[in-house]
């Protein structure tokens, strides 16, 4: 199939609309929002709606009536508007609605900058909202990868009833690519019987709720959110390992800063230094297994982050004590050099090699 | 033996959580034997908020969703333009709808969304206590304004329907009271015509319902009826503020 030249905040919304997302509820802000103007212009052409709410906390809770009523829906927004969905996102966790959530990350906290960084890994990772729950979330690491995960979070979504995130950047978001947009193939989805659709029958209400006022039976939906999220764990986690056997070092990096890693690695490679790369797909569910296959030759691991360090505390936790862990990390909107992380990996070394 | 009075089938027969006294149960009384006059009840769709009336899903009978506090107009817009052919109504306290769902209702009304919304007022939070409510009358007592609402210090409390026939994305608003019969029989009308509006697809509906709040208000509930009367009635005049032509 043909390439096409594609910003990734379009071609974020190009894939949705491959997906059957027919509703998307926006709100913008910098620098996502190509995406819901390229979803206002083309989704109505596909029969779809496109809205603009009075917020994110307007558009989350839209996200969360369409889902309700067992429609495929998409919003997107940056850091601080993801902050204000949080709510609504475990509200939908809660009710065990699915709909896909797009966060094009820019520098934090507060107002933060513009520019592109990777500090909302916790908000992102650890639930973000109120209560016991996770979200899966998909770390795309070039825009032909942002359209193939929006495709499949939606399938994620709807098969397991969560809400799934899309976790970019302003660099991803904002950067041409050559893009394949395939129809995608048709998964197999469980019939949304539970939603507000037809008219009920008599006796057979439908109730989109998040509500347990008995404490026993709270914990039971609990345990039953947990183990759905047991069987994500287990089938859905997606990691790349690049350049690790033998490696002397090994770098985890995920998105943009992957990216900048490969660089670095080509670069290391002259100095006789072989780096790999561990780079996590799904950042929730964490690739843990990655870390049990790094072999004996490697002397220590290096994470590389757009933030003061958030994901080094999962390769911490996946690494279980068996090698120094480094990090290097660019925040703010700085993205990091090539050589800066080259220069990190010959100081882990100590100039032994 | 004829029947000249039932219980409506538009409810269910989960006993009410409301206090003694409490207006809710009328209001309830009157949506239900709208939707079911109308021949909706099957079609309705209802948006339960959060305070006390968070539990209206168990009580309406017909499918339901449960909203955050204040989002349900939000919540009602994501499904209505979802599901078009269906009678999207939310359910919703003065606190949920006029503090801190005010952004939501205000952007639901100036769309013009095809929804319903049936806005309990009785100037008061009631399921987290008595505290102040953006609708408490200046001077009148809530925990959080032990003294009475001082103006100088708290504002003043809002009109909405007053504020919301402003926007010109609204076709249907009307204030009622459910302190009297004839109040009631009217509050039914209203709520009747709102109901109309938005089957018609003529656009957003609000029915502003002064409520009483007996416990929260410290009185007996005869007492309470009265002060809804002579206290609310005066700052928030009932009548109609917008009716589409056709209607």
């Amino acid at each position: 199939m043909e390439k096409k030249l594609m910003k990734g905040n379009e071609a974020a919304g190009a894939a949705a609309i491959l997906a059957g997302c027919k509703y998307f509820f926006g709100y913008p802000i910098t620098p996502q929002n190509e995406l819901p103007e390229y979803m206002a212009r083309e989704l109505p052409k596909c029969g779809g709606t496109y809205l603009q709410a009075e917020s994110e906390i307007g558009a989350i809770n839209m996200v969360y009536g369409a889902s309700g009523a067992g429609a495929r829906v998409m919003t997107s927004s940056s850091s601080p508007g993801i902050a204000l969905k949080q709510e609504g996102i475990s509200y939908l966790a809660g009710a065990e609605l699915p709909c896909v959530i797009v966060n094009m990350m820019r520098s934090s906290p507060g107002l933060g900058g513009i520019q592109p960084a990777q500090g909302d890994y916790f908000m992102a990772t650890r639930g973000g909202g109120n209560g016991d729950y996770f979200t899966p979330v998909y770390a795309p690491a070039s825009v032909q990868e942002l359209v193939d995960l929006i495709i499949k979070a939606f399938d994620t979504a709807d098969l397991y009833r969560t809400p799934v995130m899309v976790l970019g950047d302003g660099m991803i978001g904002q950067m041409m690519e050559p893009v394949e947009l395939k129809i995608p193939e048709k998964k197999e989805i469980p019939a949304k019987d539970w939603a507000v659709k037809d008219k009920p029958t008599k006796g057979d209400n439908k109730l989109i709720n998040s509500l347990y006022i008995i404490p026993e039976e709270l914990e039971e939906h609990i345990q039953g959110l947990f183990s759905k999220y047991e069987i994500i764990k287990q089938d859905e986690c997606m990691y790349e390992m690049f350049n690790c056997e033998d490696a002397d070092v090994i770098s985890v990096a995920y998105g943009t800063s992957s990216r900048i890693v490969r660089n670095a690695i080509k670069k290391l490679e002259n100095d006789g230094i072989k780096m790999g790369l561990i780079r996590p797909i799904t950042l929730w569910p964490f690739p843990v297994e990655a870390f049990e296959k790094i072999g004996s030759k490697t002397k220590a691991l290096l994470c590389v982050e757009m933030s003061a360090g958030q994901m080094i505390d999962d390769v911490k936790i996946a690494n279980e004590g068996r090698l120094p862990v480094e990090f290097f990390g660019r925040s703010g909107g700085v993205v990091p050099k090539p050589e800066e992380i080259v220069n990190k990996v010959k100081e882990i070394l100590g100039g032994n090699k | 033996m004829k029947t000249v009075f039932e219980k409506t089938k538009g409810l269910t027969d989960i006993p009410f959580h409301y206090c003694p006294g409490c207006t809710h149960g009328i209001i309830h009384r009157l949506v239900a034997e709208s939707l079911v006059e109308l021949g909706l009840m099957e079609d309705a769709v209802c948006v339960a908020s959060v305070g006390c009336s968070v539990f209206t899903y168990k009580y309406f009978d017909c499918d339901a969703m449960q909203a955050s506090h204040g989002r349900a107009p939000a919540v009602a817009t994501g499904a209505k333009r979802v599901l078009k052919d269906r009678t999207v109504f939310t359910y919703q306290g003065d606190g949920d709808l006029a503090a801190i769902g005010t952004a939501e209702t205000v952007h639901a009304a100036a769309r013009g969304e095809n929804i319903t919304i049936i806005y309990v007022n009785n100037a008061i939070y009631g399921m987290t206590g008595g505290q102040m409510a953006p609708t408490t009358l200046v001077g009148q007592k809530a925990t959080t304004s032990p003294e009475g609402r001082i103006a100088s210090t708290n504002g003043y409390p809002i009109r909405v329907a007053e504020m919301l026939s402003t926007l010109d994305g609204t076709a249907f608003i009307e204030r009622v009271a459910v302190n009297k019969p004839a109040n009631v029989i009217k509050a039914k009308k209203a709520i009747k015509k709102a109901f109309q509006t938005q089957t018609n697809k003529q656009g957003f509906s609000l029915v502003e319902i002064l409520s009483s709040c007996p416990t929260n208000w410290s009185m007996p509930p005869q007492d309470a009826l009265n002060w809804l009367e002579e206290k609310m009635i005066p700052y928030y005049p009932l009548g109609n503020f917008k009716t589409p032509e056709e209607n």
